[in-house]
Protein backbone atom coordinates (compact mmCIF):
# COMPACT_ATOMS: atom_id res chain seq x y z
CA UNK A 1 0.00 0.00 0.00
CA UNK A 2 1.17 3.33 -1.00
CA UNK A 3 2.15 5.42 2.16
CA UNK A 4 0.46 8.81 2.62
CA UNK A 5 2.18 12.38 4.12
CA UNK A 6 0.53 13.81 6.58
CA UNK A 7 -0.31 17.02 4.43
CA UNK A 8 -1.58 14.35 1.70
CA UNK A 9 -4.52 12.67 4.53
CA UNK A 10 -4.84 16.35 5.48
CA UNK A 11 -5.92 16.95 1.73
CA UNK A 12 -7.64 13.99 1.19
CA UNK A 13 -9.83 14.80 4.78
CA UNK A 14 -10.55 18.42 3.39
CA UNK A 15 -11.62 16.99 0.05
CA UNK A 16 -13.57 14.24 1.31
CA UNK A 17 -15.68 16.54 3.74
CA UNK A 18 -15.96 18.97 1.09
CA UNK A 19 -17.55 15.85 -1.01
CA UNK A 20 -19.92 14.99 2.33
CA UNK A 21 -20.87 18.44 2.14
CA UNK A 22 -22.20 18.83 -1.32
CA UNK A 23 -23.36 15.15 -1.03
CA UNK A 24 -25.62 16.31 1.73
CA UNK A 25 -26.66 19.63 0.88
CA UNK A 26 -27.57 18.01 -2.59
CA UNK A 27 -29.78 15.19 -0.67
CA UNK A 28 -31.40 18.20 1.67
CA UNK A 29 -32.31 20.65 -1.53
CA UNK A 30 -34.05 17.09 -3.37
CA UNK A 31 -35.88 16.15 -0.40
CA UNK A 32 -37.78 19.43 -0.29
CA UNK A 33 -39.86 18.34 -3.29
CA UNK A 34 -40.58 14.92 -1.75
CA UNK A 35 -42.71 13.38 0.38
CA UNK A 36 -43.48 13.04 3.07
CA UNK A 37 -43.40 17.23 3.64
CA UNK A 38 -43.08 16.88 7.59
CA UNK A 39 -45.45 20.31 7.62
CA UNK A 40 -45.10 20.11 11.10
CA UNK A 41 -41.51 19.88 11.72
CA UNK A 42 -41.29 22.62 9.27
CA UNK A 43 -43.66 24.77 11.35
CA UNK A 44 -41.85 24.23 14.44
CA UNK A 45 -38.64 25.04 12.77
CA UNK A 46 -39.68 28.59 11.41
CA UNK A 47 -40.89 29.49 14.45
CA UNK A 48 -37.76 28.76 16.49
CA UNK A 49 -35.15 30.33 13.87
CA UNK A 50 -37.56 33.12 12.75
CA UNK A 51 -39.09 34.50 16.19
CA UNK A 52 -35.59 34.07 17.62
CA UNK A 53 -34.01 36.17 15.39
CA UNK A 54 -36.89 38.91 14.85
CA UNK A 55 -35.67 41.16 17.67
CA UNK A 56 -32.31 41.03 17.51
CA UNK A 57 -32.28 41.74 13.39
CA UNK A 58 -34.78 44.71 14.36
CA UNK A 59 -31.89 46.22 16.83
CA UNK A 60 -29.08 45.69 14.35
CA UNK A 61 -31.06 47.09 11.60
CA UNK A 62 -32.23 50.33 13.79
CA UNK A 63 -28.68 51.45 14.74
CA UNK A 64 -27.07 50.23 11.76
CA UNK A 65 -29.36 52.56 9.66
CA UNK A 66 -28.90 55.22 12.51
CA UNK A 67 -24.86 54.90 11.85
CA UNK A 68 -24.91 54.56 7.71
CA UNK A 69 -27.20 57.75 8.10
CA UNK A 70 -24.69 59.89 10.26
CA UNK A 71 -22.08 58.91 8.48
CA UNK A 72 -23.24 59.19 5.04
CA UNK A 73 -24.29 63.20 6.25
CA UNK A 74 -21.31 64.54 7.30
CA UNK A 75 -19.62 63.19 4.11
CA UNK A 76 -22.39 64.44 2.15
CA UNK A 77 -22.58 68.13 4.36
CA UNK A 78 -19.42 69.74 2.97
CA UNK A 79 -20.71 69.27 -1.11
CA UNK A 80 -24.35 70.44 0.31
CA UNK A 81 -25.24 66.81 -1.01
CA UNK A 82 -27.03 65.65 2.63
CA UNK A 83 -30.44 65.21 0.27
CA UNK A 84 -28.70 61.94 -1.80
CA UNK A 85 -28.75 60.60 2.17
CA UNK A 86 -31.59 58.28 1.77
CA UNK A 87 -29.89 56.73 -1.55
CA UNK A 88 -27.14 56.06 0.14
CA UNK A 89 -28.52 54.38 3.19
CA UNK A 90 -30.73 52.21 0.66
CA UNK A 91 -27.59 51.13 -1.73
CA UNK A 92 -25.44 50.08 1.54
CA UNK A 93 -27.93 48.21 3.38
CA UNK A 94 -29.97 46.47 0.82
CA UNK A 95 -27.26 45.38 -1.38
CA UNK A 96 -24.76 44.58 1.48
CA UNK A 97 -25.34 45.42 5.47
CA UNK A 98 -28.97 44.12 5.36
CA UNK A 99 -28.34 40.44 3.90
CA UNK A 100 -24.50 40.39 5.65
CA UNK A 101 -25.99 41.51 9.19
CA UNK A 102 -29.21 39.54 9.22
CA UNK A 103 -26.91 36.22 8.23
CA UNK A 104 -24.67 36.76 10.36
CA UNK A 105 -27.17 37.22 13.13
CA UNK A 106 -29.01 34.48 11.90
CA UNK A 107 -25.76 32.49 11.93
CA UNK A 108 -24.40 33.39 15.39
CA UNK A 109 -28.29 32.38 17.04
CA UNK A 110 -29.81 29.97 14.52
CA UNK A 111 -26.92 28.00 13.30
CA UNK A 112 -25.38 27.17 16.74
CA UNK A 113 -28.53 26.01 18.04
CA UNK A 114 -29.13 23.73 14.81
CA UNK A 115 -25.52 22.53 15.59
CA UNK A 116 -26.02 22.02 19.05
CA UNK A 117 -29.74 20.10 18.84
CA UNK A 118 -28.43 17.55 16.00
CA UNK A 119 -25.06 16.89 17.46
CA UNK A 120 -26.68 15.88 21.07
CA UNK A 121 -29.44 13.76 19.09
CA UNK A 122 -25.97 11.90 17.51
CA UNK A 123 -24.54 11.55 20.59
CA UNK A 124 -27.36 10.33 22.29
CA UNK A 125 -28.25 7.55 20.05
CA UNK A 126 -31.06 9.24 18.65
CA UNK A 127 -29.76 9.64 15.21
CA UNK A 128 -29.27 5.97 14.89
CA UNK A 129 -32.67 4.76 16.47
CA UNK A 130 -34.47 7.24 13.76
CA UNK A 131 -32.64 5.57 10.72
CA UNK A 132 -33.67 2.08 12.71
CA UNK A 133 -36.95 3.10 13.08
CA UNK A 134 -37.36 3.27 9.39
CA UNK A 135 -36.78 7.41 9.05
CA UNK A 136 -34.99 9.28 6.27
CA UNK A 137 -32.94 11.34 8.37
CA UNK A 138 -32.13 14.08 5.85
CA UNK A 139 -35.85 13.93 5.11
CA UNK A 140 -36.62 14.68 9.20
CA UNK A 141 -33.87 16.63 10.07
CA UNK A 142 -32.40 18.95 7.28
CA UNK A 143 -34.96 19.30 4.83
CA UNK A 144 -37.51 20.80 7.27
CA UNK A 145 -34.55 23.52 8.77
CA UNK A 146 -33.67 24.18 5.70
CA UNK A 147 -36.84 25.24 4.36
CA UNK A 148 -37.74 27.17 7.15
CA UNK A 149 -34.31 29.31 6.69
CA UNK A 150 -34.98 29.53 3.13
CA UNK A 151 -38.30 31.11 4.31
CA UNK A 152 -37.28 33.02 7.14
CA UNK A 153 -33.82 34.77 6.39
CA UNK A 154 -34.94 36.92 3.44
CA UNK A 155 -38.31 37.67 5.71
CA UNK A 156 -35.65 38.85 8.28
CA UNK A 157 -33.38 40.26 5.57
CA UNK A 158 -36.21 42.87 4.22
CA UNK A 159 -37.17 43.60 7.60
CA UNK A 160 -33.84 44.24 8.53
CA UNK A 161 -33.73 46.32 5.62
CA UNK A 162 -36.78 48.23 6.30
CA UNK A 163 -36.23 48.92 10.01
CA UNK A 164 -32.53 50.45 8.91
CA UNK A 165 -34.37 52.96 6.20
CA UNK A 166 -36.65 53.74 9.41
CA UNK A 167 -33.29 54.94 11.38
CA UNK A 168 -31.90 56.28 8.87
CA UNK A 169 -34.68 58.77 8.51
CA UNK A 170 -34.18 59.26 12.07
CA UNK A 171 -31.10 60.87 11.94
CA UNK A 172 -31.55 62.81 8.38
CA UNK A 173 -35.41 63.90 9.89
CA UNK A 174 -32.81 65.81 12.43
CA UNK A 175 -30.66 67.34 8.96
CA UNK A 176 -34.19 68.73 7.99
CA UNK A 177 -35.13 66.32 5.04
CA UNK A 178 -38.01 65.58 4.32
CA UNK A 179 -39.71 62.16 3.82
CA UNK A 180 -40.45 62.75 0.11
CA UNK A 181 -36.91 63.48 -0.40
CA UNK A 182 -35.04 61.06 1.78
CA UNK A 183 -37.09 58.19 -0.51
CA UNK A 184 -37.15 60.59 -3.94
CA UNK A 185 -33.63 59.71 -3.93
CA UNK A 186 -33.90 55.64 -3.88
CA UNK A 187 -34.74 55.78 -7.46
CA UNK A 188 -31.51 57.64 -8.53
CA UNK A 189 -29.27 55.07 -6.32
CA UNK A 190 -31.03 51.73 -7.24
CA UNK A 191 -31.87 49.76 -10.47
CA UNK A 192 -34.29 46.85 -10.02
CA UNK A 193 -31.23 44.07 -9.98
CA UNK A 194 -30.42 46.14 -6.72
CA UNK A 195 -33.52 44.44 -5.12
CA UNK A 196 -32.72 41.11 -6.81
CA UNK A 197 -29.52 41.16 -5.67
CA UNK A 198 -31.01 42.09 -1.89
CA UNK A 199 -33.06 38.71 -1.75
CA UNK A 200 -30.42 36.72 -4.12
CA UNK A 201 -28.28 36.60 -1.33
CA UNK A 202 -30.03 35.80 1.70
CA UNK A 203 -31.49 33.01 -0.27
CA UNK A 204 -27.77 31.97 -0.30
CA UNK A 205 -26.59 32.36 2.67
CA UNK A 206 -29.71 30.98 4.20
CA UNK A 207 -28.52 27.28 2.35
CA UNK A 208 -24.84 27.79 3.24
CA UNK A 209 -25.60 28.64 7.06
CA UNK A 210 -28.39 25.54 7.12
CA UNK A 211 -26.14 22.97 5.62
CA UNK A 212 -22.84 24.02 7.54
CA UNK A 213 -24.85 23.88 10.54
CA UNK A 214 -26.87 19.90 9.85
CA UNK A 215 -23.33 18.79 8.70
CA UNK A 216 -21.75 19.47 11.72
CA UNK A 217 -24.40 18.52 13.48
CA UNK A 218 -24.62 14.75 12.42
CA UNK A 219 -20.46 14.50 12.10
CA UNK A 220 -20.70 15.57 15.75
CA UNK A 221 -18.79 12.85 18.25
CA UNK A 222 -16.54 12.31 21.46
CA UNK A 223 -20.26 13.34 23.61
CA UNK A 224 -21.13 16.76 25.55
CA UNK A 225 -18.15 18.30 24.90
CA UNK A 226 -18.54 17.54 21.26
CA UNK A 227 -21.57 18.71 20.84
CA UNK A 228 -20.12 22.42 22.49
CA UNK A 229 -17.09 22.37 20.24
CA UNK A 230 -18.83 21.37 16.85
CA UNK A 231 -21.47 24.51 17.66
CA UNK A 232 -18.67 26.78 17.86
CA UNK A 233 -17.13 25.62 14.71
CA UNK A 234 -20.50 25.60 12.59
CA UNK A 235 -20.32 29.40 13.63
CA UNK A 236 -17.25 30.06 12.45
CA UNK A 237 -17.25 28.50 9.04
CA UNK A 238 -20.69 29.67 8.04
CA UNK A 239 -20.01 33.20 9.01
CA UNK A 240 -16.47 33.14 7.44
CA UNK A 241 -18.05 31.88 4.19
CA UNK A 242 -21.26 34.20 4.32
CA UNK A 243 -18.82 37.24 4.10
CA UNK A 244 -16.86 35.06 1.18
CA UNK A 245 -19.96 34.38 -0.56
CA UNK A 246 -21.20 37.59 -0.47
CA UNK A 247 -18.44 39.28 -2.28
CA UNK A 248 -18.49 36.82 -5.29
CA UNK A 249 -22.27 37.27 -4.97
CA UNK A 250 -21.80 40.86 -5.27
CA UNK A 251 -19.29 40.19 -8.11
CA UNK A 252 -21.54 38.34 -10.29
CA UNK A 253 -24.34 41.26 -10.47
CA UNK A 254 -21.66 43.67 -11.24
CA UNK A 255 -21.20 41.95 -14.00
CA UNK A 256 -25.02 41.95 -14.70
CA UNK A 257 -25.21 45.28 -14.16
CA UNK B 1 -33.29 -6.59 -2.64
CA UNK B 2 -36.66 -9.06 -3.57
CA UNK B 3 -34.75 -12.19 -3.02
CA UNK B 4 -36.08 -15.32 -0.95
CA UNK B 5 -35.11 -16.84 1.33
CA UNK B 6 -36.13 -19.56 4.12
CA UNK B 7 -33.20 -18.47 6.28
CA UNK B 8 -34.09 -17.08 9.67
CA UNK B 9 -31.03 -15.91 10.95
CA UNK B 10 -28.57 -12.41 11.63
CA UNK B 11 -25.19 -13.58 10.47
CA UNK B 12 -21.60 -12.03 10.69
CA UNK B 13 -18.85 -13.31 8.42
CA UNK B 14 -15.23 -12.34 8.82
CA UNK B 15 -16.55 -8.62 9.74
CA UNK B 16 -13.43 -6.15 10.12
CA UNK B 17 -14.05 -2.53 10.57
CA UNK B 18 -11.68 -0.10 11.48
CA UNK B 19 -12.20 4.17 12.72
CA UNK B 20 -9.51 6.62 12.33
CA UNK B 21 -6.65 3.84 11.82
CA UNK B 22 -7.95 2.07 15.27
CA UNK B 23 -9.05 -1.72 14.20
CA UNK B 24 -12.24 -1.90 16.51
CA UNK B 25 -12.86 -5.98 14.95
CA UNK B 26 -11.14 -8.19 13.08
CA UNK B 27 -12.93 -11.18 11.36
CA UNK B 28 -15.13 -11.54 13.43
CA UNK B 29 -17.98 -14.44 13.11
CA UNK B 30 -21.28 -14.65 14.90
CA UNK B 31 -24.78 -16.06 14.12
CA UNK B 32 -28.13 -15.54 15.48
CA UNK B 33 -30.40 -18.06 15.04
CA UNK B 34 -34.35 -17.40 15.47
CA UNK B 35 -35.26 -19.01 19.00
CA UNK B 36 -31.33 -18.96 20.14
CA UNK B 37 -30.60 -16.09 22.25
CA UNK B 38 -27.49 -15.08 22.41
CA UNK B 39 -25.24 -12.72 24.47
CA UNK B 40 -21.95 -11.10 23.58
CA UNK B 41 -19.89 -10.52 26.13
CA UNK B 42 -16.75 -7.69 26.22
CA UNK B 43 -15.19 -5.22 28.42
CA UNK B 44 -16.26 -1.38 28.27
CA UNK B 45 -14.62 -0.58 24.79
CA UNK B 46 -14.21 -3.37 23.36
CA UNK B 47 -16.73 -2.96 20.07
CA UNK B 48 -20.12 -4.68 21.57
CA UNK B 49 -22.19 -1.47 20.29
CA UNK B 50 -19.96 -1.31 17.13
CA UNK B 51 -21.35 -5.16 16.59
CA UNK B 52 -24.84 -3.92 16.91
CA UNK B 53 -24.34 -1.04 14.47
CA UNK B 54 -22.77 -2.83 12.14
CA UNK B 55 -25.37 -5.14 12.03
CA UNK B 56 -28.14 -2.51 11.54
CA UNK B 57 -26.07 -1.61 9.03
CA UNK B 58 -25.78 2.00 10.50
CA UNK B 59 -22.11 1.69 9.89
CA UNK B 60 -20.38 -0.29 6.70
CA UNK B 61 -17.23 -3.24 7.84
CA UNK B 62 -14.12 -2.53 5.59
CA UNK B 63 -14.51 -6.30 4.91
CA UNK B 64 -16.78 -9.23 5.80
CA UNK B 65 -20.47 -9.56 5.16
CA UNK B 66 -23.71 -9.19 7.52
CA UNK B 67 -26.89 -11.04 6.65
CA UNK B 68 -29.78 -10.57 8.11
CA UNK B 69 -32.69 -13.43 7.24
CA UNK B 70 -30.19 -13.98 4.20
CA UNK B 71 -30.40 -10.71 2.50
CA UNK B 72 -26.71 -9.48 2.34
CA UNK B 73 -27.00 -5.81 3.59
CA UNK B 74 -23.03 -5.07 3.32
CA UNK B 75 -22.32 -2.51 0.52
CA UNK B 76 -26.07 -1.39 0.00
CA UNK B 77 -27.62 1.38 0.09
CA UNK B 78 -29.34 1.82 3.48
CA UNK B 79 -33.10 2.43 1.11
CA UNK B 80 -32.09 -0.94 -0.09
CA UNK B 81 -32.47 -3.04 3.45
CA UNK B 82 -34.71 -0.22 5.38
CA UNK B 83 -37.83 -3.01 4.80
CA UNK B 84 -35.48 -6.29 5.79
CA UNK B 85 -34.10 -4.28 8.25
CA UNK B 86 -37.71 -3.50 9.94
CA UNK B 87 -37.35 -7.10 11.31
CA UNK B 88 -35.17 -6.08 14.24
CA UNK B 89 -35.75 -3.78 16.73
CA UNK B 90 -32.93 -2.01 19.35
CA UNK B 91 -33.08 -0.52 22.39
CA UNK B 92 -30.12 1.85 23.09
CA UNK B 93 -27.44 1.79 26.03
CA UNK B 94 -29.19 5.08 27.19
CA UNK B 95 -32.67 4.27 25.65
CA UNK B 96 -32.22 6.75 23.17
CA UNK B 97 -35.49 8.61 23.39
CA UNK B 98 -36.39 11.15 21.04
CA UNK B 99 -36.76 14.50 23.14
CA UNK B 100 -38.56 16.54 21.71
CA UNK B 101 -41.25 13.58 21.91
CA UNK B 102 -43.94 12.66 24.20
CA UNK B 103 -43.31 9.08 25.78
CA UNK B 104 -46.17 8.00 23.91
CA UNK B 105 -44.87 9.46 20.57
CA UNK B 106 -41.80 8.05 20.93
CA UNK B 107 -43.67 4.29 21.24
CA UNK B 108 -46.03 5.54 18.71
CA UNK B 109 -42.84 6.64 16.51
CA UNK B 110 -42.99 3.91 13.82
CA UNK B 111 -46.46 3.29 13.67
CA UNK B 112 -46.85 7.76 12.77
CA UNK B 113 -44.01 7.66 10.75
CA UNK B 114 -45.56 4.77 8.50
CA UNK B 115 -49.41 6.05 8.47
CA UNK B 116 -50.87 3.01 7.74
CA UNK B 117 -52.88 3.09 11.08
CA UNK B 118 -55.25 5.60 12.08
CA UNK B 119 -54.61 7.75 15.52
CA UNK B 120 -57.15 6.12 17.88
CA UNK B 121 -55.34 2.18 16.02
CA UNK B 122 -51.96 3.83 17.23
CA UNK B 123 -52.98 5.03 20.62
CA UNK B 124 -54.40 1.25 21.26
CA UNK B 125 -51.02 0.03 20.25
CA UNK B 126 -49.56 2.52 22.50
CA UNK B 127 -50.91 1.60 25.58
CA UNK B 128 -50.98 -2.02 25.08
CA UNK B 129 -47.03 -1.53 24.69
CA UNK B 130 -46.51 0.81 27.88
CA UNK B 131 -48.72 -1.64 30.01
CA UNK B 132 -46.45 -4.63 29.28
CA UNK B 133 -43.54 -2.69 30.54
CA UNK B 134 -45.42 -1.46 32.95
CA UNK B 135 -44.80 2.19 33.05
CA UNK B 136 -48.62 3.60 31.52
CA UNK B 137 -48.88 6.69 33.53
CA UNK B 138 -45.43 8.10 31.63
CA UNK B 139 -48.01 8.50 28.40
CA UNK B 140 -47.88 12.27 27.91
CA UNK B 141 -44.59 12.98 30.08
CA UNK B 142 -41.10 14.01 27.88
CA UNK B 143 -38.13 11.78 28.37
CA UNK B 144 -36.98 14.08 30.75
CA UNK B 145 -39.17 13.77 32.93
CA UNK B 146 -38.18 10.01 33.38
CA UNK B 147 -35.62 8.30 35.60
CA UNK B 148 -33.12 6.38 33.57
CA UNK B 149 -34.59 2.79 34.53
CA UNK B 150 -37.96 3.90 33.10
CA UNK B 151 -36.38 5.30 30.10
CA UNK B 152 -35.19 1.98 29.59
CA UNK B 153 -38.28 0.32 29.84
CA UNK B 154 -39.87 3.15 27.71
CA UNK B 155 -37.11 2.27 24.81
CA UNK B 156 -38.27 -1.12 25.13
CA UNK B 157 -42.00 -0.54 24.20
CA UNK B 158 -40.79 1.52 21.49
CA UNK B 159 -38.69 -1.40 20.22
CA UNK B 160 -41.92 -3.73 20.56
CA UNK B 161 -44.22 -1.27 18.75
CA UNK B 162 -42.99 -2.56 15.04
CA UNK B 163 -43.52 -6.14 16.28
CA UNK B 164 -40.11 -7.24 15.14
CA UNK B 165 -38.46 -10.60 14.87
CA UNK B 166 -35.21 -9.83 16.58
CA UNK B 167 -34.11 -7.53 19.58
CA UNK B 168 -31.26 -6.21 20.57
CA UNK B 169 -29.79 -4.90 24.20
CA UNK B 170 -27.30 -2.18 24.61
CA UNK B 171 -25.99 -3.17 28.17
CA UNK B 172 -29.50 -2.46 29.34
CA UNK B 173 -28.39 -3.61 32.88
CA UNK B 174 -25.61 -0.94 33.54
CA UNK B 175 -26.49 1.75 35.92
CA UNK B 176 -29.33 -0.06 37.08
CA UNK B 177 -30.21 -1.03 40.89
CA UNK B 178 -30.82 -4.58 41.59
CA UNK B 179 -34.77 -3.93 41.07
CA UNK B 180 -33.93 -2.47 37.95
CA UNK B 181 -32.39 -5.20 36.54
CA UNK B 182 -34.97 -7.56 37.75
CA UNK B 183 -37.30 -5.85 36.19
CA UNK B 184 -35.01 -6.23 32.74
CA UNK B 185 -34.23 -9.14 32.88
CA UNK B 186 -37.81 -10.57 33.78
CA UNK B 187 -39.11 -8.66 30.85
CA UNK B 188 -36.44 -10.20 28.39
CA UNK B 189 -37.65 -13.58 29.52
CA UNK B 190 -41.19 -12.45 28.90
CA UNK B 191 -40.50 -11.29 25.19
CA UNK B 192 -38.30 -14.42 24.39
CA UNK B 193 -41.58 -15.77 25.71
CA UNK B 194 -43.74 -14.80 23.13
CA UNK B 195 -41.43 -15.46 20.79
CA UNK B 196 -39.14 -12.97 20.24
CA UNK B 197 -35.60 -13.80 19.63
CA UNK B 198 -32.80 -11.46 22.27
CA UNK B 199 -29.56 -10.46 21.19
CA UNK B 200 -27.83 -8.23 24.32
CA UNK B 201 -24.47 -7.21 24.37
CA UNK B 202 -23.26 -6.49 27.63
CA UNK B 203 -20.27 -7.38 30.39
CA UNK B 204 -22.93 -8.10 33.63
CA UNK B 205 -22.54 -11.93 33.26
CA UNK B 206 -25.52 -13.06 36.20
CA UNK B 207 -27.86 -10.93 33.37
CA UNK B 208 -26.37 -12.77 30.19
CA UNK B 209 -26.74 -16.30 32.16
CA UNK B 210 -30.39 -15.56 32.98
CA UNK B 211 -31.47 -14.32 29.25
CA UNK B 212 -29.08 -16.37 26.84
CA UNK B 213 -28.76 -20.13 25.55
CA UNK B 214 -25.55 -18.67 23.49
CA UNK B 215 -22.61 -16.43 24.56
CA UNK B 216 -19.59 -15.08 22.36
CA UNK B 217 -17.31 -13.22 24.23
CA UNK B 218 -14.72 -10.55 21.94
CA UNK B 219 -11.27 -9.86 23.41
CA UNK B 220 -8.99 -7.44 22.11
CA UNK B 221 -11.08 -6.79 18.43
CA UNK B 222 -11.37 -10.74 18.08
CA UNK B 223 -13.72 -13.38 18.69
CA UNK B 224 -12.35 -15.16 21.97
CA UNK B 225 -15.36 -18.14 22.66
CA UNK B 226 -18.48 -18.93 21.44
CA UNK B 227 -20.15 -21.70 22.79
CA UNK B 228 -23.33 -22.24 25.83
CA UNK B 229 -23.14 -21.30 29.26
CA UNK B 230 -21.34 -24.60 30.63
CA UNK B 231 -18.66 -24.57 27.51
CA UNK B 232 -17.93 -20.84 28.83
CA UNK B 233 -17.71 -22.17 32.14
CA UNK B 234 -15.10 -24.91 31.28
CA UNK B 235 -13.16 -22.69 28.87
CA UNK B 236 -9.59 -23.28 29.86
CA UNK B 237 -8.42 -20.48 27.42
CA UNK B 238 -6.58 -17.74 29.71
CA UNK B 239 -8.56 -14.82 28.52
CA UNK B 240 -11.80 -16.15 28.95
CA UNK B 241 -11.08 -17.22 32.40
CA UNK B 242 -10.05 -13.53 32.95
CA UNK B 243 -13.35 -12.61 31.78
CA UNK B 244 -14.92 -14.86 34.10
CA UNK B 245 -13.09 -14.17 37.35
CA UNK B 246 -11.33 -10.79 36.99
CA UNK B 247 -8.18 -10.29 38.83
CA UNK B 248 -7.92 -6.93 37.32
CA UNK B 249 -11.16 -5.09 38.21
CA UNK B 250 -10.08 -1.61 36.72
CA UNK B 251 -11.38 -3.82 33.53
CA UNK B 252 -15.21 -3.14 34.74
CA UNK B 253 -14.82 0.31 35.16
N1 LIG C 1 -16.84 6.92 15.43
C1 LIG C 1 -15.80 6.53 16.19
N2 LIG C 1 -14.61 7.19 16.11
C2 LIG C 1 -13.57 6.80 16.86
N3 LIG C 1 -13.57 5.78 17.71
C3 LIG C 1 -14.70 5.08 17.84
C4 LIG C 1 -15.88 5.41 17.10
N4 LIG C 1 -16.84 4.54 17.43
C5 LIG C 1 -16.31 3.72 18.33
N5 LIG C 1 -15.02 4.03 18.58
C6 LIG C 1 -14.12 3.34 19.50
O1 LIG C 1 -14.31 1.96 19.32
C7 LIG C 1 -14.23 1.29 20.55
C8 LIG C 1 -15.40 0.38 20.73
O2 LIG C 1 -16.55 1.15 20.88
P1 LIG C 1 -17.92 0.53 21.34
O3 LIG C 1 -18.39 -0.44 20.31
O4 LIG C 1 -18.83 1.66 21.64
O5 LIG C 1 -17.51 -0.23 22.67
P2 LIG C 1 -18.42 -0.89 23.78
O6 LIG C 1 -19.82 -0.74 23.35
O7 LIG C 1 -17.96 -2.31 23.84
O8 LIG C 1 -18.12 -0.18 25.06
C9 LIG C 1 -14.13 2.34 21.63
O9 LIG C 1 -12.83 2.34 22.15
C10 LIG C 1 -14.45 3.63 20.94
O10 LIG C 1 -13.62 4.66 21.45
MG1 LIG D 1 -21.33 0.35 24.19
Amino acid sequence: MIRLSAIDQQLLGFFARFQAFFFLAWQAFVRIFHKPYYYRDFAIQFDKLGFSSLFICVLTGLFTGMVMALQALIQLKPFAATSYVGGMVAVTMIKELGPVLAALMVAGRVGSAITAELGTMVVTEQVDAMRVEGTDIIQRLVTPRLKAMLVALPLLTIITDAISMLGGYLIASGYGISPIMYLSTFTQFMVPLDYLEGVTKPLVFAFLITMISCQTGLNTGGGAEGVGAAAKRAVVLSSVLVLMCDFFIAKIFVVFR
Amino acid sequence: MNQVTEEQSIRMEKVCYTVGGRTILSDFDMELERGVNRTILGVSGSGKTTILKLILGLIHPQSGRVFINGLEITNRAEAEYREQRKKIAIVFQGGALFDSMTVGENVGYRLFEEGRLSQAEIEEIVQEKLRFVGVEPALDLYPAELSGGMKKRVAIARALAADPEYIFFDEPTTGLDPIGVYNIVSLMNRLQEAGKTTLMVTHDLPTAFATSQRFSLIHESRLAFEGTEAELRDCPLPNVQEFLQPTDKSLFV
